[in-house]
């Protein structure tokens, strides 16, 4: 016999069990989460054995941080609402962010094009057809100060969604800032620069592992001392998930991450106090309702017993996990797009229980082009709706001691742990990558839940049911002109011959100089964007010395 | 002897988001296809290569940054330099809008397969049209 209250069976749960299962029909099995979890009818005290308040969960804004990181939370602040937007030219993209500033949104985020996320100009021959398609076209200084004209950089917070070249963003936003009057000290925002998850997920790397490693240790001992309100990794499960991970796999393979970049930062003679409490996460809000808001408050309580546990940090700062959300895109549906709206607004209530301290939510016409004005509005509305009208933001981690979300939590915390324990086992996060260990995981999962799509296992209006034959979409997509990568391209051809040709090999040559001398990179990369050097060129100077990495395609 | 029909699967351009392709390639396998999955940035010079080495039947291509219409008329025009056209079937998947497929179509590329596709159906459609002459002669 348990001696715990929560582990003694509850008087007549047996029977009641009993009772259930005779009526139960249909197929049992069609009750699992969308990552395959099976839930049971019921939960009661007895599904928590051993459940203990102060251990399990504790106070919002206190240790282990399970109901949220704030004391007062949303009734102190709001999360942030903050929109993805990016495509065209920089000045295409400075509208939309005036549009969204406009309109009550309360900080940027930047999506870049595929050329200035790989680290290529524009006139570059891979970049033909790439350039401003899928976010906004940089190649130089002369575009950033376009795409922040008339954005006073010490009123913003910047998200950047840059990675393999994101040591050279970070430098170009510093060099807006210097041109604004602004010190880099007064700047806030966030780098995704979580390299990593790149390998492991969304592809968008340039270098091999260990050098790229070395650029985001350089970035974290930069910002400590010269713009200490940066957000200097955001890592990332967004994509794990988009990739096709279960909820578990993105817990557990995005804290590993993090896990790693902490160890990176040690290893490279840095206090984890003081690098630590700029790391932030970014993870995925998916259809599975009480799935991901076990997801995020499971993700809080692991990292803040680790950080304090195994990492010995003892700043609070440190401990407490602050994380973006972004509604799942891989949800959306192309068939009934308007029905994407509805699926946003139940992934976006899901994050904000979850305790969200910004939140992107997706436009519905996603499935289909970039977003339209008014999709993009409808989804900043849906943001708003919450905050404003449901009242969910009255009282802090609602569902906290709910039987079923507790039980949850304790599920995914513990499909994280045992997948720690093989990632250690195959020697850490790098060598996971380097064995495909990560990008196998996440390929069969995504398989098996294309096949339950296929097999009506699991059904997704519009697709596999209630779809409509004579379906016409009848959404305006947003259109890139094809000439704008014309323009695009004659103007960064104009600024090499304009600039200080000079001035740019100088800076260029210390650049390479510092790379072969293992310096901290920050301060070369900067000196070469204020000369005006390019993205591409900065990046040419790293992939000499540096090589590119090749992954084997698995599938 | 009964000779297997032969896709190359690829991701041409910059971008790594490679889900889709991968779970058409073992769609593809499972059904009893010989797949070379090439991987990414893959440029359409590199396509084009790897499938006359390979002898391939089909190419499919997934594309969801916004370069369809670049990579696609490439693709064409140099299976076309190299007298593939028409021996191979091109079709291919992503994020492409209504007017965009129509244009593609006209290319010469045979189908484009849009979110939320089946990958019966796409099995389907290559038995079919491989079945119809556009390569060897196959098992079904």
């Amino acid at each position: 016999m348990a001696d715990s209250p929560a582990e003694k069976e509850i008087a007549g749960e047996q029977q009641w069990r009993e009772k259930a299962q005779a009526k139960a029909s249909g197929d049992e099995d069609s009750f699992v989460t969308i990552s395959g979890i099976p839930v049971d009818i019921l939960h009661t005290p007895g599904s928590l054995p051993g459940f203990d308040y102060q251990r399990h969960l504790g106070f919002p804004g206190e240790f282990p941080y399970t109901r949220g990181i704030r004391h007062n939370m949303y009734r102190g602040r709001l999360w942030t609402m903050r929109q993805f937007a990016g495509f065209g030219s920089a000045a295409d993209t400075n509208r939309r962010f005036k549009y969204l500033l406009d309109r009550g949104q309360t900080g940027l985020s930047t999506a870049f094009d595929m050329p200035t996320l790989m680290g290529y100009d524009s006139d570059h021959v891979f970049s033909q057809g790439e350039v401003g398609r899928c976010g906004v076209a940089i190649d130089s200084l002369e575009d950033m100060e376009i795409l922040f004209d008339g954005i006073p950089l010490d009123k913003v917070s910047t998200s950047m969604t840059i990675n393999a070249p994101a040591a050279i963003l970070l430098a170009l936003y510093i060099a807006v800032g210097e041109k604004q009057g602004v010190p880099s000290e007064k700047l806030r925002g966030t780098l995704q620069n979580d390299i990593l998850k790149e390998y492991i997920a969304q592809k968008e790397w340039i270098f091999p592992p260990t050098p790229h490693m070395k650029l985001i240790t350089d970035i974290m001992g930069f910002c400590a001392q010269h713009v200490p309100k940066w957000n200097t990794i955001s890592i990332s499960g967004y994509h794990i998930r988009e990739a096709g991970s279960t909820a578990v796999q993105e817990l557990a393979f995005t804290l590993a991450d993090g896990f790693a970049y902490v160890q990176a930062g040690i290893d490279a003679g840095l206090d984890v106090d003081v690098f630590a409490p700029r790391l932030s996460f970014f993870f995925n809000a998916h259809m599975d309702f009480f799935e991901e808001i076990a997801k995020y408050r499971a993700a809080r309580r692991i990292w803040a017993r680790t950080m304090r546990g195994k990492y010995g940090a003892k700043n609070p700062l440190s401990w407490l996990m602050r994380f973006h959300t972004q509604t799942a895109g891989c949800s959306l549906t192309a068939q009934q797009p308007e029905n994407n709206i509805v699926r946003t607004a139940f992934q976006a209530l899901s994050a904000v229980l979850g305790g969200t301290q910004s939140l992107h939510t997706n436009s519905m016409d996603e499935s289909l082009a970039l977003p339209s004005e008014k999709a993009v509005q409808i989804a900043l509305r849906t943001q708003q709706i919450i905050a404003h009208e449901t009242g969910v933001v009255n009282a802090i981690d609602p569902l906290g001691g709910s039987y079923f979300v507790e039980s949850l939590t304790n599920e995914m915390e513990a499909g994280a742990e045992e997948y720690f324990r093989k990632i250690e086992a195959l020697g850490g996060v790098i060598a996971g990558i380097e064995k495909a260990f990560f990008q196998r995981e996440i390929a069969a999962a995504a398989s098996a839940y294309q096949k339950a799509v296929e097999q009506e296992k699991r059904v997704v209006v519009g697709v596999n049911r209630y779809e409509r034959e004579d379906e016409e979409v009848e959404i305006e997509l947003l259109r890139i002109d094809q000439q704008m990568e014309e323009d695009q391209k004659k103007k960064v051809r104009s600024l090499r011959a304009r600039r200080d040709s000079r001035a740019v090999s100088k800076a260029c040559k210390a650049l390479r100089e510092a790379t072969g001398k293992d310096k901290n990179l920050i301060p070369p990369i900067l000196e070469a964007v204020r000369a005006y050097a390019t993205l591409g060129e900065i990046c040419d100077v790293l992939r000499e010395i540096y090589g590119e990495y090749r992954e084997p395609p698995v599938f | 002897m009964e000779r297997k029909i032969r896709v190359l699967i690829a991701k041409p351009g910059l971008d790594g988001h490679d889900r889709g392709a991968k779970i058409v390639a073992g769609a593809l396998r499972d059904a009893g296809m010989e797949v070379i999955y090439v991987g990414l940035r893959q440029t359409p010079e590199m396509i084009v290569e790897s499938a006359i080495q390979e002898d391939v039947d089909v190419i499919g291509i997934s594309i969801l940054s916004g370069a369809h219409n670049t990579i696609f008329s490439r693709v064409m025009s140099l299976l076309k330099d190299q007298g593939a056209e028409g021996q191979i079937l091109v079709c291919g998947g992503g994020i492409i809008p209504q007017e965009d497929r129509e244009k593609l179509l006209a290319m010469g590329v045979s189908r484009m397969f849009g979110p939320g596709t089946a990958t019966s159906e796409i099995v389907e459609f290559i038995r079919q049209s491989i079945g119809e002459g556009m390569g060897e002669a196959q098992e079904t």
